[in-house]
């Protein structure tokens, strides 16, 4: 001990000023983090790196035993192919409608939602806040089944088909998104000061402008964030469709490549890259146009409590 | 022309009274100042009067009309927040037009009047930015100036400058001041800071634990306490409070405290308090009322108070002398050039012309009426 520290009194005798060891300490923190983040960054991007390769070779070379990450004979038939059949257009143009649709029911209905649970006190306010979130921890899984048999029953009474018609998922998907992002957005809301909404109360603002000037524009990180979050479930929800949607005009995209591509036990390996690799695009261009304020978004909620 | 009124409004919370019955006139062009300590109700009677909480019982009355169910949009009041509440996503300029915007006022009546209330408080320069590029100061003249363009029939203010430093409060606490000379609207400020009740009030009310204690100009609250809430409140340091017995020595009456020492109350004081001789009493004496030995003015009845200081404090204008009577510590407060030491015994005099005498159990001051 003591002889430690004697060392370390000598060390700084000889170097009075030793502010490297500071510094020293944050490259190593630095260099670790590096080594991590490439890490991860790897694990990450080897399945979409692996789809690329895939998708640019022709069916012979998959089959073939080559180096699987190397193409030899690059070649876009497998786009070609996939862009200029129907059916991939069908899906494409289905999982759109869903997605479009549903976020924008899902917004229609969870902000003004969140703005009522949050911020106009009425009698069950906050269990009903509660319930909100205790819905969303219901896995799909267990629904799809129950669903199922709603809907039978709703064909035996009213005689309206459900099943097997992609607009379907417009009354499922929003059981997925609208308790998430209301939940989200009471979050968001609630860091709102309440002065700011007495303030434009005693300024003369209804609830709904006050909803609508004050509160969607200062949310409104958060409103992307949730946005962003409908959009990736509704794009990306397989198990629902699955369930609920047979006919191939009616199916969504996930949905469709794997129900489509594999011909029984034939795994058309070039087309399911291809048509997963096309289907990734659009979350990743809303993402890259909205990440600074889905960032924003993330960070905000997480100061302000 | 706007007169606020409440009668015995009451507020009460599940389980809590926050307001137990307040009966308040504030007249056209007044300004009110609610004071009290922490938790006593002040905020909750400034949202009823805004609107903004539901009154439990009672009325209260806006230029002439019952305002209970009125929305507070439609009671012609503007309120400034004590974290300002601007909209954080507008400009300065937007954000004092919210309201004229709302209610569709034409736009160069809304230019003309943001433009009047910038000069007036001195934003000009500073409509186009937005609330964050704006220092505390300069967010609570917004916060006004939201207010004045609005050109409501009250004013209504919840601790507006709590949240700035100590400096800048007071210059914009003359700034308040200088607002209201300029645009003359009936107020109602809350705060609980009795330096800042002082200054700017026409009236002060005392408020404690949800009642009135007491309503009075600020000189007449300082020189004539009701109660000893408010003898103690206001007033910094706050009064002395002495355990004392009142005797009659021959045509004199005189206090006597815990250790002995005795004093002979002035001539016009006796009838005042002749009723209670012989009883316990407390005797309420403040520091600038207890000083160092010294020719007295006009009007000052000195008798000589023993004391050996405790603690010695200056303050540059005077010196705050801190000794124990009996088991009570008493404040004197004396010209720096008597040069008090810890320690050495002095003479201090006490202005009897200014003390006052209070009842131990109902804590009220003898001699002044009941408060109602
Ligand atoms: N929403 C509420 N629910 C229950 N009790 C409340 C509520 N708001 C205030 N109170 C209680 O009412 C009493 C008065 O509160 P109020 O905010 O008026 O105090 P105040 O005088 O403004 O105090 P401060 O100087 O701390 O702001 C307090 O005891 C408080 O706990
Ligand atoms: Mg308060």
């Amino acid at each position: 001990m003591s002889a430690q520290t004697g060392s370390a009194a000598q060390a700084s005798r000889a170097q009075p000023v030793r502010y490297g060891s500071m510094s020293r300490s944050r490259r190593w923190a630095l260099r670790w983090s590096y080594f991590f983040l490439v890490l991860f960054a790897a694990f990450f991007l080897l399945p979409p790196f692996y789809m690329l390769i895939t998708s640019l070779k022709t069916s012979a070379e998959i089959s073939a035993a080559t180096n699987p990450w190397w193409v030899f004979s690059p070649t876009l038939e497998n786009y070609i192919e996939l862009l200029t059949t129907d059916q991939y257009l069908v899906f494409f143009r289905n999982s759109a409608l869903v997605s479009l649709i549903v976020v924008t029911l899902t917004m229609v209905i969870s902000v003004p939602a969140a703005f009522a649970l949050s911020r106009m006190k009425f009698w069950g306010s906050a269990t009903l806040a509660t319930g909100v979130f205790l819905t969303y921890l219901v896995p799909e899984t267990l629904l799809f089944i129950p669903l199922f048999k709603i809907f039978a029953e709703v064909r035996n009474l009213t005689g309206i088909e459900l099943i097997n018609n992609w607009w379907v998922l417009l009354i499922l998907y929003p059981t997925l998104t609208v308790p998430f992002c209301t939940w989200i957005m009471i979050g968001y809301f609630a860091s709102i000061p309440k002065e700011l909404d007495e303030a434009a109360l005693i300024d003369g603002a209804t609830w709904m402008q006050t909803l609508t000037k004050i509160f969607i524009p200062v949310a409104l990180p958060g409103l992307i964030a949730a946005t962003i979050f409908a959009f990736t479930v509704s794009w990306a929800q397989f198990l629902y469709p699955l369930a609920f949607t047979t006919s191939t005009d009616q199916l969504v995209l996930p949905v469709g490549i794997v129900t489509t591509l594999i011909k029984g036990d034939v795994f058309n390996w070039g087309q399911i890259m291809t048509g997963a690799l096309l289907g990734a695009a659009p979350p990743l261009v809303i993402y890259a146009f909205l990440m600074d304020y889905y960032i924003a978004g993330l960070t905000a909620g997480a100061t302000k409590g | 022309m706007a007169e606020v009124s409440l009668h015995k409004v009451v507020k009460r919370y599940e389980g809590v009274e926050a307001v137990r019955g307040i009966d308040l006139t504030i007249g056209d062009k007044e300004f009110v100042v609610l004071v009290g300590p922490s938790g006593c109700g002040k905020s909750t009677t400034l949202r009823m009067i805004a609107g903004l909480e539901e009154i439990t019982d009672g009325a209260i009355q806006i230029d002439g009309t019952v305002v209970n169910d009125v929305p507070p949009k439609d009671r012609d009041i503007a309120m400034v927040f004590q974290n300002y509440a601007l909209y954080p996503h507008m400009t300065v300029s937007e954000n004092m037009s919210f309201g004229l915007r709302l209610k569709r006022f034409p736009k160069d009546e809304i230019r003309r009047r943001v433009d009047e209330a910038a000069r007036i408080l001195n934003i000009e320069d500073l409509l186009e930015r937005k609330p964050r590029q704006l220092s505390g100061g300069q967010r609570q003249r917004v916060a006004m100036g939201r207010a004045i363009v609005r050109n409501p029939k009250v004013f209504l203010f919840d601790e507006p400058l709590s949240n700035l430093d100590a400096k800048l409060r007071v210059q914009m606490r003359t700034e308040i001041k200088r607002v209201h000379q300029q645009v003359p609207v009936t107020t109602v400020y809350v705060t609980h800071d009795q330096v800042e009740a002082m200054t700017l009030a026409d009236r002060v009310v005392v408020m404690n634990d949800g009642v009135i204690e007491q309503v009075g100009a600020p000189n007449e609250l300082y020189h004539s306490p009701r109660t000893r809430f408010v003898a103690g409140f206001i007033g910094s340091p706050s009064m002395n409070f002495l355990r004392c017995k009142l005797d009659r020595e021959g045509e004199d009456l005189m206090v006597r405290l815990a250790d002995g020492v005795a004093l002979t109350l002035p001539a016009e004081s006796r009838e005042r308090y002749r009723e209670h001789v012989g009883r316990e009493l407390v005797l309420g004496l403040r520091p600038e009322h207890l000083t160092e030995t010294r020719p007295p003015r006009n009007g000052e009845v000195v008798a000589p108070f023993p004391a050996v200081p405790d603690v010695v404090e200056p303050m540059g204008m005077d010196t705050l002398v801190y000794f124990r009577v009996g088991r009570e510590e008493v404040c004197a407060r004396m010209d720096p050039s008597a040069n008090p030491r810890v320690g050495e015994p002095i003479t201090l005099a006490a202005n009897l012309a200014r003390m006052h005498l209070l009842d131990p159990g109902s804590g009220l001051v003898l001699g002044t009426r009941p408060t109602g």
